[in-house]
C-alpha cells in the first residue's frame, strides 16, 4: 500500500516537473530597490519578486518556505551581498535546489560588487557589533551607484535571455537617460543640504551623505545592530550641545524609540526616509524614492 | 675656405695680356678696372650673402637641435609621468582591492568554522540517573536530564564549505564530558550536492532526518533547554540516519517539498544490525508559504518505517530483547507571525507535532533467564505544542505542554508485571522559558518545568542554560 502511495506520489511530480517554465525570466531581487531596478530595465520581459519589503529590516529574515519555492523557480537572484543577506540567503539558495542561481553562476548578481565600499572595517570583531566585512552594504542610497548596477544587471539579462537582449538594450538606455536627467534634478535640489550635520539610527547613510554631501556626525546604535541604551543616547545628547547636529535620520523600518527620545530632548527634527522602494506612500518606484527622500530632507532642514 | 683676392687677380690679368696692356689706351684701361671693381664688388656681394646665409643656416640648425632636444626631455618626462600615474592608480587600485577582498593563499579556502558553547545549571526533585519515560519501551538514547548542578552540556564544533561545484560538505561534532572522560559524538558528516538538475538534492553521509519539524534542528535551535517528550519517547531523542536522503522542491509559487531516506537503521526505533541493505526507510512531504506579509506557515507529514531485530532494552534489571515491524508518523506544523514581517521588535511561534507509532513483533522476556516469548502489539502516541512570544527587543517568553499516551499495549503471553515500563500510563510534562538575547550570537535562558514522566513521581525542574555562538554566521532557518 505505502509503495504504491509512493508511486502516485512520484506521478505527481513528474507531472510537476514538466511543466512547462512560463515564458518571462523570473528574477528574485533580495530587497525592494533591485526588484525595481529590474522592473525598470527589464519591463514586461521579466516577472520580479522581491524577497523582502521595505519594511522589513533586511538583515533579519528567516528562510521561509515561500522565498526557498520562488528561488527554486528563479533563473536570476539579485542580491545586495557585502553580507547583507549572509543569515538566510545562504539557506535559500542551497535548499531551493537550483544550481543556476548559485554563487559563481551567471544567475547570481551580487549588487556590491559593483560598487566602491564605504565604511570597510578595519578590524573584524563581533564585538564590534553586527559588522559586514566587505563594508557597508546599504549602497542604493546613492543614485549613481543605481546607474552602475543597472548597467551589469542589463550586461546579466542580456547573458540569460538573449532573444530579448535588443528590449534590455532599449530599457537600460531610456533608465539611464531618465535617471541622470533625473539626477541633475536631485543635485540642483539638494544644494541645501551640502554640509549639513546629521546623527543617523543605523549606519544606513553613508552613501545618501556621500552623494548630497551630508556630515554625518555618529550613529545612534552603539554598535551596528545593537539597540541604543539610554546611557549612549546621554552621550549623544551631550556631544549634542558641543557639536550641533540638524536632523536625525532614520530608515522606515527601524524602530521609532531612539531617534524621538534624542529628537524631543534635543529638539531636532527627526526625518524618517524610505530608505528603499516602499518605505512610504510616495516612494512607489526608485524615481518616488529619491524625490520623496530629497523633499523629506529638505522639509525637516525649514 | 679661401677665396681668390681681386688685387691677385688683376696683377695676373695684366701679366697674362703684356701686349694687350701696352697697345691699349688709357680710355680702355679705365673701362677695363671699371669692370673690374664690378665684379669684384659683385663676388663681395655674393660671398656676403652666401656667409650670411651659411651663418642663418648654422643658426636654425642649432635651434633646431636644440628644440629638438627639448622635445625630447619633455617627451621623456610625459612618458615618465604618465608611468608614474599609472603605477599610482595600481598602487591605489592594489589597496582598495586588498580592502574589499579577502586576502588570497592557502587559508582563503578554509571551511566555515562555527563553535557553539552549551552549558546548564539545574535544580531537580528527582535523581536524572533514575529517569525513564513510562509506558514506553527505552529508547536507549541520552533522553534525561544532565546531572544536577551545574553541568558543562555539550559543545558543537561545525564545519561546512563547497567541496567543489557539485557538493558541499558538512561535519558537525559534539564534544562533551561522560564520567570525567571527554567524548566526541559525531552528529552530521555528509556530503550534500550542488548542482543536480530538477530541484532534487542528494544527501549522503550521516544526517538529521528530515522527518517532523524539530528533529532537523541542533540543541542550540531548540526554543526550550530540552527536546519535547515525544521526540525523547520516539527518537530518543531525534532521528538521526547514516545513509542516503533525496529532497525535490517543486517549481511552484507554493513551497512543496518530499523526501525519502534510506538508513542503516541502527538506532532507535530500529537496532543493531548484521545485515546487508537498509534498515530503515523514511518518507516526508511539507507545504508551506506566507499569509499576508505578517504570517508563514508550513505543515508537513512524515512517515518512518524500520524492522528491527533483536532490539533490546532494560526494565528493572532485567534484559528483554524485540522483533518485528515499526511504523511511525509524523503530522507537524509551524506557524510564525511578525507585523509586517519585521521579526525585530515583535514576532510570535507556534509549533506543534503529533506522532503515532505502531509496531507488532515478538518481544522476548528476560533473555538471559527464562527467555520467555510471545506475540506483542504497542500502539503508542504523543504530541507537543508551544508557543514563544518575543514581545520585546532581545526577550522572550514561551510555554509548552507535552502529553504522551502509552495506547493500547498487547503482550500476548507476557505478564505485565514482569514488565513494569509497558504498563500503560500517559506521561505529561508544562514547561515556560524566558530567554534574553543580547544578539544574534548569545542567549540566555530560564526555564522551569513539571515534568511528569515517571508513573507516580512528579519532578519539578529548574534550567539555567547559555548558549554562545563563535565563528562563522548561523543561517536562520525556519
Amino acid at each position: 500500500m505505502f509503495s504504491k502511495a509512493i508511486l502516485r506520489l512520484a506521478v505527481v511530480l513528474m507531472a510537476f516537473a514538466a511543466m512547462p517554465a512560463s515564458a518571462a525570466l523570473n528574477v528574485f531581487a533580495t530587497v525592494p530597490e533591485w526588484a525595481a531596478l529590474a522592473r525598470e530595465v527589464g519591463g514586461d520581459k521579466l516577472n520580479v519578486f522581491s524577497a523582502t519589503n521595505a519594511l522589513q529590516d533586511p538583515h533579519r529574515i528567516e528562510a521561509k518556505p515561500s522565498l526557498i519555492a520562488r528561488a527554486r523557480s528563479a533563473q536570476l537572484v539579485i542580491a545586495t551581498g557585502a553580507d547583507l543577506e549572509v543569515g538566510w540567503l545562504p539557506v535559500v539558495l542551497r535548499e531551493a535546489g537550483n544550481a543556476a542561481i548559485q554563487p559563481g553562476q551567471p544567475g547570481y548578481l551580487e549588487a556590491a560588487s559593483t560598487v566602491r565600499l564605504l565604511e570597510v572595517p578595519a578590524r573584524l570583531d563581533r564585538a564590534d557589533g553586527d559588522v559586514h566585512p566587505g563594508g557597508n552594504p546599504h549602497i542604493q542610497t546613492d543614485p549613481r551607484n543605481v546607474l552602475k548596477v543597472a548597467d551589469v544587471l542589463a550586461v546579466r539579462l542580456t547573458q540569460l535571455d538573449p532573444a530579448n537582449a535588443a528590449a534590455y538594450k532599449a530599457g537600460l538606455a531610456r533608465f539611464t537617460e531618465r535617471w541622470k536627467a533625473a539626477m541633475g534634478r536631485w543635485e540642483q535640489a539638494a544644494a541645501p543640504l551640502h554640509g549639513v550635520p546629521v546623527w543617523v539610527q543605523h549606519r544606513s547613510f553613508p552613501y545618501l551623505a556621500d552623494w548630497l554631501g551630508l556630515k554625518e556626525l555618529g550613529a545612534l546604535e552603539p554598535k551596528p545592530g545593537v539597540e541604543p541604551s539610554s546611557a549612549h543616547l546621554a552621550g549623544i545628547l551631550e556631544r549634542q550641545k558641543a557639536t550641533p547636529a540638524r536632523l536625525i535620520l532614520r530608515p522606515a523600518y527601524s524602530r521609532p524609540t531612539a531617534s524621538e527620545w534624542l529628537g524631543e530632548r534635543a529638539h531636532l527634527p527627526v526625518v524618517v526616509l524610505p530608505f528603499t522602494v516602499g518605505g512610504d506612500a510616495e516612494a512607489g518606484d526608485l524615481f518616488a524614492l529619491f524625490d520623496d527622500t530629497i523633499r523629506r530632507l529638505l522639509a525637516g532642514l525649514k | 675656405m679661401t677665396f681668390v683676392r681681386p688685387g691677385v687677380l688683376c696683377a695676373a690679368l695684366a701679366a697674362a695680356f703684356p701686349a694687350a696692356a701696352s697697345a691699349a689706351t688709357d680710355a680702355d684701361l679705365k673701362q677695363l678696372r671699371e669692370q673690374l671693381r664690378e665684379l669684384r664688388q659683385s663676388y663681395e656681394q655674393r660671398i656676403q650673402a652666401l656667409e650670411q646665409r651659411l651663418a642663418e643656416t648654422e643658426r636654425q640648425a642649432s635651434q633646431a637641435a636644440a628644440s629638438a632636444a627639448e622635445a625630447g626631455t619633455t617627451a621623456s618626462a610625459a612618458a615618465r609621468s604618465v608611468v608614474q600615474v599609472e603605477s599610482r592608480a595600481a598602487e591605489a587600485q592594489a589597496a582598495v582591492d586588498s580592502v574589499a577582498r579577502r586576502p588570497a593563499g592557502e587559508g582563503a579556502f578554509n571551511p566555515a568554522v562555527s563553535l557553539i558553547l552549551d552549558s546548564k545549571f539545574t535544580r531537580l526533585q528527582r535523581d536524572p540517573a533514575s529517569y525513564r519515560i513510562d509506558g514506553f519501551m527505552p529508547s536507549g538514547g541520552e533522553v534525561g536530564p544532565p546531572r544536577k548542578g551545574f553541568s558543562l552540556g555539550e559543545s558543537e564544533l561545525a564545519f561546512s564549505a563547497n567541496v567543489d561545484h557539485l557538493f558541499r560538505g558538512n561535519a558537525r561534532f559534539s564534544l562533551a564530558e561522560d564520567n570525567g572522560q571527554g567524548t566526541v559524538e559525531v552528529e552530521e558528516v555528509n556530503v550534500e550536492t550542488l548542482a543536480m538538475p530538477a530541484g532534487f538534492k542528494l544527501k549522503a553521509g550521516r544526517f538529521l532526518s528530515g522527518v517532523g519539524y524539530l528533529n532537523q534542528q541542533h540543541p542550540h535551535e531548540w526554543d526550550f533547554t530540552d527536546a519535547p517528550l515525544a521526540y525523547k519517547a520516539f527518537f530518543g531523542p531525534r532521528l538521526q540516519n547514516d545513509g542516503l536522503q533525496l529532497r525535490w522542491v517543486a517549481p511552484t509559487e507554493l513551497f512543496m517539498e518530499f523526501g525519502a531516506e534510506v538508513a542503516s537503521g541502527e538506532r532507535f526505533p530500529g537496532a543493531e544490525r548484521k545485515a546487508n541493505g537498509a534498515g530503515l526507510w523514511s518518507a516526508f512531504a511539507h507545504v508551506g508559504g506566507d499569509i499576508g506579509d505578517s504570517s508563514a506557515w508550513r505543515v508537513g507529514l512524515s512517515h518512518v518505517h524500520s524492522n528491527p531485530r533483536e532490539r533490546s532494552f532494560e526494565d528493572g534489571g532485567v534484559n528483554n530483547v524485540f522483533s518485528g515491524r515499526s511504523q511511525t508518523w509524523i503530522a507537524d506544523f509551524i506557524y510564525k507571525w511578525a507585523p509586517n514581517g519585521n521579526s525585530s521588535v515583535t514576532n510570535l511561534k507556534l509549533q506543534g507535532e503529533y506522532f503515532q507509532r505502531r509496531e507488532t513483533g515478538e518481544l522476548t522476556y528476560d533473555t538471559d533467564g527464562a527467555a520467555a516469548l510471545s506475540a506483542a502489539r504497542f500502539r503508542p502516541s504523543g504530541a507537543y505544542l508551544q508557543a514563544v512570544y518575543q514581545f520585546m527587543p532581545r526577550w522572550r517568553v514561551g510555554v509548552r505542554g507535552d502529553w504522551l499516551r502509552s495506547g493500547t499495549t498487547d503482550l500476548g503471553t507476557l505478564s505485565v508485571a514482569d514488565l513494569p515500563i509497558l504498563a500503560g500510563y500517559d506521561p505529561r510534562r508544562q514547561s515556560a522559558m524566558v530567554d534574553w538575547s543580547p544578539s544574534e550570537f548569545s542567549r540566555l535562558r530560564l526555564q522551569v518545568a513539571r515534568d511528569q514522566s515517571r508513573n507516580g513521581e512528579g519532578d519539578n525542574q529548574v534550567w539555567l542554560q547559555y548558549i554562545m555562538s563563535l565563528g562563522a554566521h548561523g543561517a536562520h532557518t525556519f
